[in-house]
């Protein structure tokens, strides 16, 4: 029977069913401080053992800070966090890279990074942007506490199947159109709801030809439309980003993980209950003017004057909280900082991508520029390319790993009432801070907007 | 977690939609290890000002509305996967919310906390929202056995969806924990028999 590539791995992760939902085998748990506590506490009031303690990863990266990593945390509550962590993985015996360690950072960097992260697996996290990992053909959601517990205690989750949806786009991207602009551009069609229920998988040319970073910033907004998850299915591309890495398979276990990963595809024939459709050529740089991420417009194009009426409130809502109107041209507005960072792009190619642009240039006087590095590894490997001096004199500052501003945990906070152009995933109200506006980009959207301090049309500056 | 049978009460109206886990609780109040105690900045940034105080114009600082029964807009719970969106709501005396449509990992939070996630067409969610605001004292009734929702003085009901196994765990108290760990053979055998050898 024919099945999609999703199907084929839930099936092969399915323990049994019972009354129509299906008892689901979890290969990776990838667990922080903020979504753990609370689930390790169940297990201890429930005197349950941990059952897969080789199969947890722990990192601290929601709430750390981005300066001076090196020193205890300052802000009491956040320490407390960590420290929390740290007693429970010593207590649990799970792996922790914590705050110094050399594989430190955002849980979705780091997965991926080390070679825990391979096609075909089940990978579960307490955080919604795990569809990440769908991008190496791994079924990969996030999770809440009570599951989180659940995971620990079982390695299983009691699901239902969701449903499937394929989003084809096809094609060459244009220049200065990069996959978060692809992404933008679906969540724009679709809307902050519009795959609610799905797990989505990525198809045609335009996905296919994209890099493993690419691929990662695509499948993690997956949740921004609502959907489950996200996933790609695993080609040549994927193998040569896994090989080697340190937990990836060695020897005679990597052919046989390549001929496995290779039968991971959809058939031909398998049916999605969803298809759509779009062509890379449509495409132009995005940007985000409101307060979810499905309200996205061409950087040249215009705020929607016209809404259904059901829509009106929250519209005129979300738009008077963006200090924008009806019908308007972003072009020209003046930006105050600019967030470079998250699991969604603080991968060395996104810094790259950066660098090569503010390469002998200048941020504009009044900008605050921000790079937050996804991990650890990627800090060192910017150090060791000399992209951190290619920051410095830009006057863009390059801090230590963690998710940051992306949802203003640390001390990482925008003001209210200032402008942000943001490489993260949301654009929620106060997501960055109380009263703070963002406005979401791709890094090279961000990176000419730090340079001439308001919004401009990209493509006339492409170096 | 709490049994969850039956409700009789009146409804707090939020008629925005898309109302996401952020707004509910923000990112910054999630620095704490228990589960309890959210409450008390459930939708804090709508509900106060930067000084602490409430803003009047606000549902929850509404002395007209008292229930125990939040009926939001479209996409309730969009965004982040935090369950403490679902302990805020709880801790702060919703047994239950009303909407169109709910975001996946909430719905799914709010059924392991025990909230009950009621999902109703666009058009009876327009007509309760419009019928709360005119009278606030509009009493809702809830019976999960029968998966109804009833509104005594419209003398109509409405029946609701529901996966037929998490009814029964809301219904009796159970968690998902429970039945998981008591699947602990199966999930033993299943580990034996997988072909991975990496």
């Amino acid at each position: 029977m024919s099945r999609t590539l999703f199907d084929k791995i839930w099936d092969a992760h399915t323990v049994r069913s019972v009354e129509g939902l299906d008892v689901v085998y979890i290969d990776r748990h990838l667990i922080h401080e903020v979504t753990s506590p609370q689930a390790f506490d169940e297990l201890a009031a429930r005197n349950l053992p941990l059952f897969r303690p080789s199969q947890i990863l722990a990192t601290a990266d929601h709430n750390v800070p981005t300066l001076h990593q090196d020193q205890p945390i300052r802000e009491p509550l956040s320490r407390l966090q960590v420290e929390k962590l740290t007693e429970n993985c010593e207590k649990y015996g799970i792996e922790l890279y914590g705050l110094g360690h050399a594989r430190q950072g955002i849980v979705h960097v780091i997965g991926p990074e080390l070679g825990l992260t391979q096609p075909g697996m089940t990978i579960v996290c307490g955080d919604s942007h795990t569809s990440t990992h769908g991008a190496f053909g791994a079924v990969a959601f996030g999770i809440g506490t009570s599951q989180v517990a659940q995971v620990m205690a079982s390695q299983c989750l009691l699901l239902s199947r969701p449903q499937r949806m394929r989003i084809s786009v096809e094609g060459e991207l244009r220049p200065g159109v990069t996959a978060k602009d692809l992404i933008l551009y679906v969540i724009a069609q679709l809307g902050t709801g519009g795959a609610t229920g799905h797990f989505v998988e990525y198809a045609g040319s335009a996905v296919r030809s994209l890099s493993m970073e690419g691929r990662m910033t695509i499948c993690n907004m997956s949740i921004e439309m609502g959907a489950r998850g996200g996933l790609i299915a695993p080609d040549a591309t994927t193998f040569a980003y896994v090989e080697g890495r340190p937990f990836a398979p060695k020897g005679a276990a990597w052919h046989d993980a390549v001929a496995y990963w290779e039968t991971l595809y959809s058939d031909a024939d398998a049916t999605f209950e969803t298809e759509y459709t779009y062509q890379a050529a449509d495409i132009t740089p995005m940007i985000t003017y409101g307060t979810n991420p499905g309200m996205g417009i061409p950087l040249t194009g215009h705020v929607p004057s016209e809404v259904p009426a059901n829509e009106a409130e929250s519209f005129d809502k979300s738009l008077k909280y963006m200090g924008f109107e009806r019908g308007e041209s972003l072009l020209g507005k003046q930006i105050d900082y600019v967030f470079i960072g998250s699991c969604t792009n603080s991968r060395i190619e996104d810094l790259r991508a950066v660098a090569a642009y503010v390469q002998g240039k200048q941020k504009a006087g009044h900008v605050e520029a921000i790079i937050v590095p996804g991990s650890k590894q990627v800090e060192q490997q910017a150090i060791a390319e000399g992209i951190d001096k290619i920051f410095a004199a830009a006057g863009f500052e390059l801090r230590e790993p963690g998710c940051s501003a992306c949802l203003a945990m640390n001390e990482d906070k925008i003001p209210a009432g200032a402008y942000c152009v943001a490489t993260s995933n949301r654009n929620f109200e106060g997501r960055q801070g109380p009263g703070s506006r963002t406005l979401l980009a791709s890094p090279l959207v961000a990176a000419i907007t730090a340079v001439q301090g308001r919004i401009v049309d990209i493509t006339q500056y492409l170096n | 977690m709490e049994k969850f049978q039956t409700l009789r009460t009146t409804g707090r109206p939020l008629p925005l939609e898309n109302i996401d886990t952020d707004q509910i609780i923000p990112a910054r109040f999630l620095k704490a290890t228990t589960r309890e105690g959210f409450g008390e900045n459930l939708f804090c940034d709508w509900r106060y000002n930067a000084d602490g105080s409430p803003k009047p114009e606000f549902v929850l600082n509404d002395p007209r509305y008292t229930g125990s029964v939040l009926v939001a807009g479209k996409n309730f719970g969009c965004g982040s996967s935090r369950e403490h969106a679902a302990w805020a709501l709880y801790d702060a005396g919703f047994r239950a919310v009303i909407s169109s449509y709910f975001a996946d990992i909430f719905r799914g939070n709010a059924l392991n906390t025990g909230l009950l996630p009621l999902q109703v067409s666009d058009e009876v969610l327009a007509r309760l929202l419009a019928a709360i605001e005119a009278d606030p004292q509009l009493e809702l009734a809830v019976d999960l056995p029968s998966q109804t929702l009833a509104v005594p003085a419209w003398s109509e009901t409405f029946s609701f969806a529901i996966d037929g196994y998490k009814k029964e765990c809301l219904i009796n108290g159970y968690d998902d924990i429970d039945f998981l760990v008591n699947q602990k053979s199966a999930i033993e055998a299943f580990e034996k028999q997988r072909a991975w050898t990496w």
